[in-house]
């Protein structure tokens, strides 16, 4: 049975090279933003998506875990995280620090009843438990139900970074980014990441080797929903509301969209994959219903035909891991 | 009292519906070893199969009944021999995956037309007997009055869940179904074709689905969304019961189904969720669902 991602190739010292150049190229362009008049709002968005996709494709590109519930980390965090803006009143790095703890808290509980099933079932366990979430942050009063929690004081990061002006706000976001990124980066290539690859192959082989491979896939979803739940806390500050759209089931599905297109299992992939989707969704913004029509297509058109993935493709072409 | 049975019932509806639609997920998930989350979708297409029969061709319920499980398990077959077969020996996700694509897809295209309200379908009015107006109205059982549409849907589902077992567990062809889920290589060189077989099942689970849109129809309105939240519930009754055996989807889906209506009455607050919280309490105790053997 061939796994999600089926060609990865070993991880060589030439290979993690070719990483570190391509990721100095993308921090230089991604620095460079500013200056080529590009609306800041549509990088800052897709930045925060990327980082979530990228969250996401630790757990199913290198744990082979796919979780349909993403959304939920990323719905959570920002409900905390804005909660304790705007109704607390506290700095932003602190409303950032009470959104990760509670996208933390959310994954212990949920990684911990999820990993008790593979492959399909955990797929639609997570989506069943972020529908169960869906419910409880409709009724619950502090999210403020279908309003969601709106105008939220962007504020100064650390007093001084004055997070109201975009070009500031965008050096913040890409610096989340990029930190995110590069932890992720660094799970991936540990020990710890390669036991996590050996359980994906192999399960049972890696039991047999003395792996409490359990606590290896709990500690890689907490990391995940951890990561996620930084980029919804940032996310906050972008789009300064938080909303039931982000824990919606729709979001888990373009999460997975995203990682799909750009690669799933490539360093790189989900980072192009939010990119390409969010830049869809904002160029057919007028077509209405017509963009899900869309996206269940590619959907399909990658499942069927181009299931590497945009950078799965190229690495493949010139085979190198990226 | 009224309050309770009424809800009783109302959950009694509900758990025909998931015990269809999950039933349809276990006989697709044993041939194909696929999850189809195109399901949900696929329900709604029935229930707009059944409108557009009765306001575009004048064709009635009693027909529709008939006439869209067997259009929509057509369509739900095109889609099999397209796109569904080329994932055989690839990973199990793929399938989740591209069945949602299609979900995105047939979703999308019903919303661009009928938005997201609903569209009344009328009970149907005949045939007239002893009285009774087709499925209209309802009758007095001394503790609580029974709108008779509401009755034939629990005792129509219920019918039909237990041909569907006894199908697929006390028949000839059953056994090669049987057969071939464990093994398709052996029961092809037995020179039974497999492939059709596959196909013809997956038509089957997706009629099942088409069929539960169409008894919903005149309970629910029939709405572009109607499957899409429903889908995710019955993946969690799917979790809980376990895909392994057919009379375990058939009653775990009707217990749901009153244990939510239980819900609705003694803690309204919760109806929404109880079946996902109970999900959670069934992976902690019993990790392979209650009917489910170790995967």
């Amino acid at each position: 049975m061939s796994t999600l991602t089926d060609d990865t190739l070993p991880v060589t010292p030439q290979a993690m090279r070719d990483e570190m150049i391509v990721f100095a190229g993308m921090a230089v362009l991604l620095g460079l933003v500013p200056l080529t008049g590009i609306y800041p709002f549509f990088v800052m968005q897709a930045l925060c998506f990327a980082l979530l996709a990228c969250a996401f494709n630790l757990l199913v590109g290198y744990g082979g875990l796919l979780s349909f519930g993403h959304a939920m980390f990323l719905g959570t965090a920002g409900y905390c995280s804005a909660h304790a803006l705007k109704v607390w009143g506290v700095t932003p790095e602190v409303g950032i620090l009470v959104g990760v703890a509670g996208a933390a808290a959310l994954s212990v509980v949920t990684g911990f009843i999820s990993i008790r099933r593979q492959g399909i079932y955990f797929s639609m366990i997570t989506l069943a438990l972020s529908q169960l979430l869906y419910f409880i942050y409709l009724q619950a009063p502090f999210t403020h139900g279908e309003d969601g929690i709106q105008g939220i004081p962007q504020g100064y990061l650390f007093g001084i970074f004055n997070l109201s002006k975009p070009t500031v706000l965008y050096y913040v976001v890409l610096a989340g980014f990029l930190g995110g990124f590069l932890l992720i980066f660094r799970t991936i290539n540990s020990p710890f990441g390669e036991v996590l690859k050996s359980i994906r192959e192999n399960e049972q082989r890696a039991i047999s080797l003395g792996y409490k491979t359990d606590n290896y896939k709990l500690l890689a979803f907490i990391l995940s929903g951890t990561i996620a739940g930084f980029a919804g806390s940032l996310k906050v500050f972008v789009a300064q509301n938080a909303s039931l759209t982000d824990v919606h089931w729709t979001m888990s599905g373009e999460i997975v969209l995203m990682t799909l297109v750009g690669g799933l299992g490539t360093v790189f992939g989900p980072v192009v994959g939010a990119f390409v989707i969010i830049a869809m969704q904002q160029y057919l913004a007028g077509f209405g219903q017509w963009v899900t029509v869309i996206q269940g297509v590619i959907f399909v058109a990658c499942v069927l035909t181009f299931r590497r993935g945009i950078i799965g493709e190229i690495a493949h072409y010139f085979r190198r891991s990226l | 009292m009224q309050a309770l049975y009424a809800q009783l019932l109302v959950g009694l509806i509900n758990g025909s519906f998931y015990a269809l639609l999950s039933l349809g997920l276990a006989v697709i998930f044993g041939m194909l070893n696929i999850i189809n989350f195109a399901h949900g979708a696929l329900y709604m297409m029935g229930a707009f199969c059944a409108y557009f029969l009765l306001h575009l061709t004048g064709i009635g319920y009693w027909w529709a009944l008939i006439i869209a499980p067997i259009v929509v398990g057509i369509f739900g077959m095109i889609l099999e021999r397209t796109m569904l077969q080329w994932l055989a020996g690839l990973d199990h996700l793929y399938g989740l995956l591209l069945t949602f694509g299609i979900a995105l897809i047939v979703q999308g295209v019903f919303q661009n037309y009928f938005g997201s309200s609903g569209l009344p379908y009328a009970i149907p009015d005949y045939p007239e007997v002893g009285g009774f107006r087709g499925l209209q109205g309802g009758m007095n059982l001394g503790f609580m009055f029974l709108p008779i549409y509401r009755g034939w849907v629990v005792v129509f589902s219920l019918v039909v869940c237990l041909a569907t077992w006894f199908l697929i567990e006390k028949t000839r062809l059953g056994a090669n179904l049987r057969a071939a889920t464990e093994n398709p290589t052996l029961v092809r060189a037995f020179g039974i074709n497999v492939p059709r077989m596959i196909t013809l099942t997956y038509g089957l689970g997706v009629g099942l689905a088409a069929l539960a849109g169409v008894l919903s129809a005149p309970i629910n309105q029939v709405r572009p969304l109607m499957g899409a939240d429903l889908i995710i519930v019955v993946f969690a009754v799917v979790v809980i019961g376990g895909m392994g055996s057919i009379m375990g989807s058939i009653i775990t889906g009707f217990a749901l189904g009153v244990i939510e209506g239980l819900t609705k009455y003694f803690y309204p607050e919760a109806s929404n969720t109880v079946v996902f919280v109970l999900m959670v309490l069934v992976l902690l105790v019993k990790p392979t669902g209650l009917t489910g053997r170790a995967a």
